[in-house]
């Protein structure tokens, strides 16, 4: 998405201000069922093409994940769990779509140093920009979902941008245009939440009694929700995290440790800069060189002696 | 005279002043590779430090930049301060006169070092300063390896990269600290810059502050360098006389 203004954007990353966010008119949100997945991975294939990105070609490891993990290149990966259900017996197959959740309060953007190099734009899309990235990997201690990935060719975070550039021009993410179940819809987050609470209720009439909605309030809700139908254990989903947020050491290190850091930096250096200018001199007298010269005299004839 | 061996004597008598020579060149090569790498660590770390900060970076070629020579200023800083450490260590051990100093530190900084005892090569803080400086670069260096994303990345999980940050920030404050505080008792206390520039301080400022350092060093005999004429200019030819 074209973020040419300020106020295009609701947060941008090591900046002293935040912009004024006055054309927040709507969120937009990417909901993903989990329950009408199939695991083609057709979503994964749309996000390399319409991307232009290459996957290098792996080596099967025994599982179904391919590549196995997140990588510079695959913004999208789709994990597979196999789990057995102690309550009805059934071998269920878990697949879930990982990638960027575009939280409202995004751990990355909190942790980077570099201006403008992670933005939020009003619909709520987290962006990276490689062009201010300085590729110090901040944002992946800062992501509470373990998302970006730093290319070893360019020093450079990756992620999935929510299809920014489709969304700008008002298209649907690549993936939600691909999946061939409707598993993935895309549209404003207040039209998701309503089709979820359809599915939602579908599931439940199903026997799922604990289906529901993944929209986690401790990043304060985000902008990519699933439709689990075991939403009481999301960790069952490839180890979803079941209340994320921000790490408080991360917290703590972007937040108190600078501010009490700079105020003693420069309570010390005004200090000595002021004190070493006015004070007393601490300076040598005249008596104390000649009171110098009878000692050296003396302990030099102590040291002959000693001979 | 019984002249002593001439690489044992440090006091030097010369025309104008007396001086004692306090800090080899190698020991001051040291230093001062490890304090400009510690200047250039403090301005690259704090443009990452926070963003009203960031402009130092243009000091280093850009964010990129920065980003990826910090830790290899760390190194250099590493290795040359490992090096000074093994020079400086035999003076640096604490003992029970430095105890008694300690508890008359406030003597010491408003200038009455009168009521002090006699202070050998280093006073107290000067070995405070030493013992803080070689905990802290440990610190750093450790914390620093934790983070360095480029090329430790994976081997470190991410919960303990981000208690790296948190202890590298604090290590930082802390030693940028102890840099303010240990320019400016050099700047304070007049004349001990020279004891880094060349290498020697005056008689009257080791009275002054090191009095049992300039007796043990009288005590190897004094080189008296009144006589001999300015190097490469024989007496009687010079135009004054
Ligand atoms: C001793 C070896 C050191 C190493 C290996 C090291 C390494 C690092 C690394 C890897 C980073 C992350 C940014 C990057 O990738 O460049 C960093 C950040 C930083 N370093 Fe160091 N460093 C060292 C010493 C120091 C010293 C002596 C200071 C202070 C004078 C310092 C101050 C900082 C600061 C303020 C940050 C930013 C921290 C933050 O963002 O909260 N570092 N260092
Ligand atoms: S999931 Fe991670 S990378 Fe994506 S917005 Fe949230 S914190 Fe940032
Ligand atoms: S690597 Fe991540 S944290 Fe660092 S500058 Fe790039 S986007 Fe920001």
């Amino acid at each position: 998405m074209a973020g040419l203004q300020s106020q295009d954007f609701a947060r941008i990353s090591a900046t002293t201000f935040r912009p004024p966010d006055v054309r927040h008119d709507f969120e937009v949100a990417k909901l993903i069922d989990v329950s009408k997945c199939i695991g083609c991975k057709a979503c994964q294939a749309a996000c390399l093409e319409w991307n232009n990105l290459k996957e290098e070609v792996g080596i099967n490891t025994g599982v179904y994940d391919n590549p196995h993990d997140l990588t510079p290149n695959t913004w999208t990966l789709m994990r597979f769990t196999e789990w057995d259900n102690p309550d009805t017996g059934n071998l269920e197959w878990l697949i879930r779509k990982d990638g960027c959740m575009h939280c409202a309060d995004p751990g990355c953007l909190k942790a980077c140093p570099a201006p403008g190099a992670i933005v939020q734009y009003n619909n709520g899309i987290v962006d990276f920009v490689s062009e201010n990235c300085i590729g110090c990997g901040y944002c992946v201690k800062g992501c509470p979902f373990n998302i970006p990935r730093i290319s070893q060719a360019d020093n450079k975070a990756y992620k999935c941008t929510l299809c920014s550039d489709r969304v700008a021009v008002g298209q649907a993410p690549a993936c939600a245009k691909a999946c061939p179940t409707g598993a993935i819809v895309f549209g404003t987050k207040a039209a998701m939440i309503e089709h979820a609470n359809g599915r939602i209720t579908d599931l439940k009439s199903r026997g799922f009694a604990n289906a529901g909605l993944y929209d986690p309030p401790g990043v304060g809700g985000t902008h990519v929700m699933y439709v689990l139908h075991h939403n009481d254990q999301p960790q069952l989903y490839a180890n979803l995290p079941k209340d994320p947020v921000i790490s408080p050491v991360v917290e703590l290190w972007k937040g108190v440790t600078k501010y009490a850091g700079l105020a003693a930096l420069g309570f010390a250096a005004t200090f000595a800069f002021v004190h070493a200018t006015i004070a007393r001199r601490n300076e040598v007298s005249r008596a104390e060189d000649r009171e110098a010269e009878h000692l050296i005299d003396e302990e030099a004839a102590h040291g002959r002696q000693g001979q | 005279m019984v002249a002593r061996d001439n690489d044992e004597r440090t006091v030097r008598r010369s025309e104008e002043r007396t001086t004692v020579d306090r800090t080899e060149g190698r020991v001051r090569v040291n230093h001062w590779v490890t304090a400009i790498s510690l200047i250039l660590l403090a301005f690259s770390g704090l443009a990452l430090f926070h963003p009203s900060m960031f402009w130092l970076s243009s000091l280093f070629g850009g964010g990129s930049m920065t980003r990826m020579l910090h830790p290899w200023i760390g190194v250099v800083l590493m290795v040359s301060f490992a090096i000074l450490f093994l020079q400086v260590l035999k003076h640096n051990f604490w003992n029970k006169r430095d105890t008694h100093w300690m508890r008359h530190v406030g003597d010491a900084m408003s200038g009455n070092e009168e009521n002090l005892p006699e202070v050998g090569r280093y006073n107290a803080a000067q070995k405070l300063i030493f013992w803080t400086m070689t905990l802290v670069i440990l610190v750093l260096f450790g914390s620093g390896i934790v983070i360095w994303y480029e090329y430790f990345g994976t081997s470190f999980t991410i919960d303990q990269q981000r208690v790296g940050h948190i202890v590298h920030a604090l290590a930082a404050v802390a030693i940028m600290l102890v840099v303010i505080v240990h320019i400016y008792a050099a700047f304070y206390v007049r004349g001990t810059i020279s004891s880094m520039t060349e290498g020697r301080v005056t008689g009257g400022w080791a009275f002054r502050h090191h009095r049992r350092w300039l007796r043990e060093e009288a005590q190897k005999g004094v080189i008296d360098e009144r006589q001999k004429p300015p190097p490469g200019r024989p007496r009687d030819l010079h135009p004054a006389e």
